[in-house]
């Protein structure tokens, strides 16, 4: 390996080469970030599966009601900003926990629950009147993959708020530590990733096969 | 050379420690590309404007930009060294969701076409 170095090239003891790129081992920081951006990818293949597999039956209605009688583009449209703007409150929150504001942090990680929880509560009413009104996931092949698609994201989004109720009070308790920050930082990206596979989902099943 | 660790780190002269490559701007200005895709999606897909065959095609690119704006502003995927090895790594991701996405569609209506006609 050719290196063209301004300085003497000098052995370096492992605690002190950290750096970018070069010899030594990243800051914790970058590698476990790294690590979970590996799971978030294994979940993003998860999520090409379910969405191929919508794909492929979005057709298949059995003489059931189709997604433009379904869906309702308004309230996907409010479920969509509510996910955006979440994403945004927690991107700026964890700007605010590395700056050490805690006092903002807790404000930004409670709007981003709040619009989270908006989120889900509007599609937790969407999936409660379709199955009130017999459009329910075993009515067709359409509606077994639309409801295995849009809920796995669903349960994801539950599971992340569930996640956001157990760091902050880690945060109350511990404060924030580096230990703290490194998990928050997992949990933004898991929250980025959400709202990322929810692109996917309201341009896929809702834009294309809407009204 | 009185301090070694100053001399050995390989790290552009200027940059500190804990540096944060994220601003409130960043996140700013991503969310209001990301506002402006999905608006500009929900028209595309209802308006009369444009030729229907195209509408598709116009939401997948719209997707497509949003997600790039998801990348880099929220996610800071940047062409910095501490983020190659994410990049190549979601460079795996991508192809191996394209090769699920598009196979299965592929595969699927390959057997649809060559189906027996049923009665319904």
């Amino acid at each position: 390996m050719t290196m063209t170095l301004d300085r003497p090239l000098v052995r370096v003891p492992t605690e002190l080469a950290r750096g970018r790129g070069g010899g030594g081992p990243a800051p914790k920081r970058i590698v476990v970030a790294y690590g979970f951006w590996i799971f978030i990818l294994s979940d993003m293949v998860m999520f090409s599966a379910l969405f191929a597999a919508y794909a492929v039956l979005s057709g298949n209605t059995a003489g059931g009601p189709t997604g433009a009688e379904l869906f309702n583009l308004r309230n996907v449209f409010i479920e969509t900003m509510c996910l955006l703007l979440s994403s945004y409150t927690c991107g700026i929150g964890m700007l605010a926990a590395e700056r050490r504001q805690p006092a903002l942090f807790l404000v930004l990680a409670i709007a981003t629950f709040v619009l989270g929880a908006a989120f889900l509560f509007i599609e937790v009413t969407e999936f409660v009147g379709m199955v009130q009104m017999g459009a329910g996931p075993s009515r067709s092949a359409f509606l077994s993959a639309f409801f295995t698609l849009v809920g796995t994201h669903g349960v994801h989004v539950a599971s992340g708020l569930i996640a956001l109720v157990y760091l902050v009070a880690q945060m109350l308790v511990m404060g924030l530590h580096a230990v703290v920050l490194r998990r928050l930082l997992c949990w933004s990206l898991f929250w980025h990733a959400l709202d990322i596979v929810w692109v996917g989902v309201f341009t896929l099943v809702y834009l294309m096969g809407g009204p | 050379m009185s301090n070694p660790e100053h001399v050995f780190d390989d790290r552009t002269p200027g940059v500190e420690e804990h540096e944060s490559t994220a601003s409130y701007l960043s996140y700013t200005v991503g969310l209001a590309l990301a506002i402006l895709a999905t608006i500009a999606s929900f028209i595309v897909a209802q308006t009369d404007l444009i030729w229907a065959p195209g509408i598709p095609v116009g939401l997948i690119v719209l997707a497509l930009a949003q997600i790039g704006v998801h990348l880099v502003f929220f996610l800071h995927l940047g062409s910095g060294s501490d983020s190659t090895n994410n990049v190549l790594a979601l460079a795996f991701g991508v192809l191996i969701v394209f090769l699920v996405i598009a196979g299965s569609i592929w595969i699927i209506a390959n057997l649809n076409s060559n189906m027996m006609p049923m009665p319904h």
